[in-house]
């Protein structure tokens, strides 16, 4: 068993031919930006890339402004894709569909199982950076598959058993492309094709793939299914990531799914680094070959599946060896719902936009119990309306960076030596009339 | 929640739509601490992308306070949900077609 695709299961050999049969439709070229909305066939795509010695491309986003940046970076990508409206504008692939499902089951053909080097370059995976380029980071195929063979120890995936692994999270993110698709690959378990969105969808998607199965998601999507009044199916293991979970909200998930809550803690540089279990303890586990080291007040992880010494965007307090917390982001760090950016890329973007003669993200505090906080923006730009500004910005960076609110000002509150203190551009935010924002 | 909502029992006609439009409007602002006023927000104005701005992460708060208030639980595979999101009129219908509450 290797997937369900609508409580069907998809056998080793369907994707096999699968994967053969992609490969075929891929052409020349290196380099594959693989879009595909369904999990199965993003990992008939990423298998058939490593079987074909390309290397997927994973950017963050996929804004006009992201998409130029690939075509510079690799000059002969192709997209892959299973959607008729793909609106990516590079030459596309369409995921081949096999002629009828059945006799491939039938068929006594088996593709050969392609064997990949475990130095291969599978992926470039991609960073906000700060300047405006995107950043990319290399994945070779043996670390990632070293990193998966941790991680499903430490989530305790009993061998030999086949989990159903279905998530809420794209499998075009590290902690998707980890936890959904390498994860079941590269451990004999099974993943879904689905992504199922609201609880609704998340429940009948577990409904029909058989036990043990594990759930994927994020804090956002945990705390949509507790709040809901829905008859949850029986849950063997719950992986959150992408953000810290509270405690109230670890303890209400275990609760009320009857089950054990996991925490997965990485980074797009280095994919999942650490476990916890977050109602037993707020320390995180390392993975048993990973380090942290601390130079001055930054704290870098390397080792282990770690590609390249990694500076941390949070601050952490190691509590001895193979253990730490959590004291919160960067500064200038800017994560929402598991979108990483930083307050200099946003800026940056923001001041590359033409008749905006400042400007400057601020982090907004987290009102009430909203699901995440956002960020917020002043910008001096006489001549330009909220809504213009917005638009251009939604050009350039993911729209879950975009401001709210963005504010139109006369000038910024630079303090004298020129810094923009935070708590200024929040008090001048919040002094600000409602609303100035673009609707 | 409250339960007043008595005088939208579905089915709700024209005016009944127009109603709960508005009523969305409220819950919507008051759930995503919006800054624009819910009167603001025109019946066919897009609630994605472009027009209100809202993201999936939105939407899926939006389905939280659909489903408390309404008993409506949205599906992304059983009905056009780019179509339910499309408008605030679009999501009244729908609720007022599917509310249980």
């Amino acid at each position: 068993m290797l997937a369900y695709r609508a409580g069907a299961p998809i056998l080793v050999r369907e994707f096999l031919a699968d994967v053969a049969r992609v490969g075929a439709a891929f052409g020349g070229g290196g380099n594959v930006l693989n879009v595909c909305v369904d999990r199965y066939r993003f990992a008939a795509g990423l298998a058939a890339a490593l079987a074909a010695g390309k290397v997927s491309l994973l950017p963050s986003t996929r804004t006009p402004e992201v998409i130029a940046h690939l075509k510079r970076f690799a000059p002969d990508a192709v997209c892959l894709t299973d959607e008729d409206d793909c609106d990516v504008e590079l030459p596309q692939v369409h995921f081949p569909e096999p002629p009828a499902r059945e006799p491939a089951r039938e068929s006594p053909f088996t593709a050969p199982v392609p064997r990949i080097e475990a130095g291969q370059r599978a992926a470039w995976v991609f960073t906000s950076g700060s300047t405006g380029t995107p950043v990319p980071h290399e994945k070779t195929f043996g670390r990632l598959l070293d990193c998966m063979a941790v991680e499903a120890e430490r989530l305790g995936l009993t061998p030999h058993v086949s989990h159903a692994i279905v998530a809420t999270v794209p499998p075009q993110h590290m902690y998707g492309f980890e936890a959904s698709v390498l994860l079941p690959l590269a451990s004999g378990n099974a993943l879904t094709a689905e992504r199922p969105f609201y609880p609704a969808d998340i429940c009948s998607v577990l409904a029909g793939v058989p036990r043990p199965r594990v759930l994927i998601t994020t804090p956002i999507h945990l705390r949509a299914l507790v709040a809901a009044n829905l008859a949850i199916p029986d849950i063997d293991l719950i992986v959150s990531a992408t953000a810290p979970l509270s405690g109230q909200l670890a303890a209400d998930v275990e609760q009320r799914c009857r089950t054990r809550l996991l925490e997965i803690y990485g980074t797009t540089e280095t994919g999942s680094i650490a476990v916890r279990r977050t109602t037993e303890t707020a320390e995180w586990r390392l993975w048993p070959e990973v380090t942290f080291e601390s130079r001055g007040e930054e704290t870098w992880a390397r080792g282990g599946h770690v590609e390249q010494p990694t500076r941390m965007c949070d601050v952490i307090e190691v509590v001895d060896r193979g253990r730490f917390l959590l004291h919160g982001r960067l500064a200038d760090l800017v994560n929402i719902a598991g979108k990483r950016s930083s307050l200099a890329y946003l800026n940056h973007q923001l001041n590359s936009i033409p008749g905006v003669l400042d400007g400057a993200f601020f982090h907004c505090d987290a009102a009430g119990d909203a699901a995440v906080s956002r960020v917020g923006a002043c910008a001096v730009a006489p001549g330009l309306d909220a809504a213009a500004i917005t638009a251009e910005l939604r050009r350039r960076v993911d729209p879950v960076f975009l401001p709210r609110p963005l504010l139109l000002v006369a000038s910024l509150p630079r303090t004298s030596a020129g810094k923009l203190p935070q708590e200024a551009l929040r008090s001048l935010a919040a002094a600000q009339p409602k609303p100035a924002r673009a609707v | 929640m409250s339960d007043n909502v008595s005088s939208l029992r579905q089915p709700a006609g024209s005016a009944g739509i127009t109603a709960l439009t508005r009523e969305l409007a409220g819950l919507i602002v008051a759930a995503l601490n919006l800054e624009v006023p819910a009167a603001d927000i025109g019946p066919d104005q897009p609630l994605y992308g472009e027009g209100l701005g809202l993201d999936s992460i939105d939407i899926l708060e939006i389905a939280l306070v659909v489903s408390k208030q309404y008993g409506v639980q949205l599906r992304a595979d059983s009905e056009d949900n780019e179509r339910i999101f499309a408008s605030l009129r679009h999501l009244a219908e729908y609720v007022n077609a599917h509310r249980t509450k």
